[in-house]
């Protein structure tokens, strides 16, 4: 070796890094492959097109892309306002955007159950006009969007935060009106960051358990979620079929992730 | 008027948009945070604190706290070690450790308890041999542990890498020419750098810790006074219709929630950077 490294403590460092990784997650994950890996053909596909797996990912997947598509939405609203405005009890609302990812998610669950179940102080209000919020796809739709919304502002904010004004002014003395500006100069720089934002609330809605499955009612072949199929496998001891659901789930997820880190990549290099 | 400000929308928009951003906050996170503590006090301050002094509850909080009086500090070493590693130095493969930290993320609370499950349930690889000598991972309070150390594995490392990795290495790189050794340089060179995300890291690691449900729920079995966490605990309440009582606990987990998300403002006041956290 030609150059020395100048910083000490990194073989240490690295090596715990290394060896904790590999011990806590790792070796679990590639356990996890193993057994779905090991289940053999006939039981996966027999498991993931059994009619009540491709309900729940239905559901699942439905649920969480509607769910980050109005995250999205109310995020570059609220994400606007907030950096943009300024108002009484703005500080207070933009640190309760964290909300979410602060309270713990059997919390939420049941506090959302409260609040929108038909009896419930939203609800109640809702049965009226023949809503149901709870109990049904609306309801898991609902908890999903509550877990995704911060995703989207917290991506978009840094962003929206660097943009310079001096483009807005460029496009407005160019005969440009206020929309024009906003929807052909600022919005398509704020797309990366949308996308961005959706396909974290997107990952995170997937895998979502403890706030969805008190408002969901868990109704088999209509509000079960793909999370609670691995829980009922492992209820009958059927470690392999839990093996492959979760092997699939993880698949899509890794598969998106590398997707957004791509994305990701190609926008700092076109920005550089 | 003359001069009309072209960076901003006119202020009838204005209003209308900051209307319906506050209404859209206040009913989706307010609301919910607001509800935790009515429905806890519905029935009453009795009902309310006998809630918290019922043995079951006790034994919950203090499963919590053990869990994360272990994760948390593990976690963190963690965090500390990978930053050190991945910001002060450069090597091959460097780009593919940063992905498999944030691993984790992408992984559903109930796969993190399930992959222990695989490892050491009764039916999992090392279950035979773990029943051979007695020795009790899942639904028993190690396996809770090691679901919780999953679940919070990125936490703090998360926080600290874009920290440290924008604070570069002049200054360590200074402290070694000044003949510092590596603890040194540590303590009384980068620490001072990144105590407040350092801090930062530590308790959103533990509000989650505190807080997991569903990797816990997986491996923990539900025995009551034995293997239950605080939202665990809640669960069962809960499916026992015992509502005030379930809400009773959560108002700690709200709690705390609330003392993390007020942190994260002090930190932010003090430090001027914060991570963006998940």
């Amino acid at each position: 070796m030609s150059k020395r490294r100048v910083i000490p403590g990194f073989g240490l460092s690295l090596g715990f890094t290394i060896t904790y990784l590999s011990l806590i997650i790792l070796i679990p994950l590639a356990a996890l492959f193993l057994k779905a890996g090991g289940a053999g053909w006939d039981e996966w596909a027999g498991l993931l097109t059994s009619p009540r797996v491709l309900a729940a990912a239905k559901l699942t997947f439905g649920a969480s892309a509607a769910a980050a598509g109005v995250s999205v939405v109310f995020g570059l609203l609220v994400t606007w306002v907030l950096v943009r405005y300024e108002f009484p009890g703005r500080r207070l609302l933009d640190a309760m955007v964290d909300l979410p990812f602060a309270l713990p998610t059997a919390v939420a669950g049941i506090t959302l159950c409260a609040i929108y179940a038909p009896n419930g102080w939203v609800g109640e209000w809702l049965a009226k006009w023949g809503i149901q919020a709870a109990y049904n796809w609306t309801g898991v739709f609902i908890a999903l969007t509550f877990i995704g919304f911060p995703f989207v502002v917290r991506t978009l904010q840094p962003v929206m935060e660097d943009l310079g004004r001096e483009i807005e002014e460029a496009a407005a003395t160019l005969g440009a009106n206020r929309w024009q500006v906003f929807s052909r100069v600022v919005l398509p720089l704020l797309v990366p960051a949308l996308i961005t934002g959706f396909t974290l609330a997107f990952a995170r809605a997937i895998g979502e358990y403890g706030s969805v499955i008190f408002i969901s009612g868990n109704l088999p072949m209509k509000t079960e979620i793909l999370p609670l199929l691995i829980v009922a496998q492992l209820e009958q001891f059927r470690y392999e079929g839990a093996a492959v659901i979760a092997a699939a789930m993880l698949i899509i997820s890794f598969l998106l992730l590398f997707l957004i880190n791509l994305l990701q990549r190609r926008l700092d290099w076109q920005n550089r | 008027m003359s001069v009309r400000n072209v960076t901003t929308e006119s202020a009838p928009i204005r209003a209308v948009l900051i209307t319906v951003a506050v209404g859209f906050l206040t009913l989706f996170l307010l609301m919910p945070l607001f509800a935790v503590f009515i429905e806890a006090l519905r029935r009453g301050w009795e009902v309310f604190l006998a809630s918290l002094y019922e043995d079951a509850a006790w034994s919950a909080v203090k499963l919590t706290l053990l869990t994360a009086a272990i994760a948390v500090p593990l976690n963190t070493l963690f965090g500390i070690a990978a930053a050190w590693a991945v910001t002060k130095h450069r090597f091959k493969g460097r780009a593919l450790l940063l992905s498999l930290i944030d691993l984790p993320f992408a992984v559903s609370p109930v796969i993190a308890g399930l992959v222990w499950v695989l490892l050491f349930g009764a039916k999992g690889w090392f279950g035979p041999w773990l029943a051979e000598h007695d020795i009790k991972i899942i639904f028993a309070v190690p396996g809770i542990v090691i679901a919780t150390v999953f679940i919070t594995f990125p936490f703090v490392a998360r926080e600290l890498i874009p920290l440290m990795e924008s604070q570069g290495t002049d200054q360590e790189e200074a402290a070694v020419t000044l003949g510092a050794r590596g603890w040194q340089i540590f303590r009384r060179v980068t620490l001072p750098n990144i105590k407040w995300g350092l801090l930062y890291g530590v308790l959103l690691c533990n509000a989650r810790a505190m807080g997991e449900f569903g990797a816990v729920s997986v491996v923990s079995g539900h025995i009551r006074g034995q293997t239950n966490t605080l939202p665990l605990h809640i669960e069962v309440l809960y499916n026992e219709y015992q509502f005030s009582a379930a809400f009773a606990c959560a108002t700690l987990l709200a709690f705390l929630a609330l003392f993390t998300l007020g942190m994260k403002s002090v930190v932010e006041h003090f430090s001027g950077h914060v991570g963006k956290g998940h």
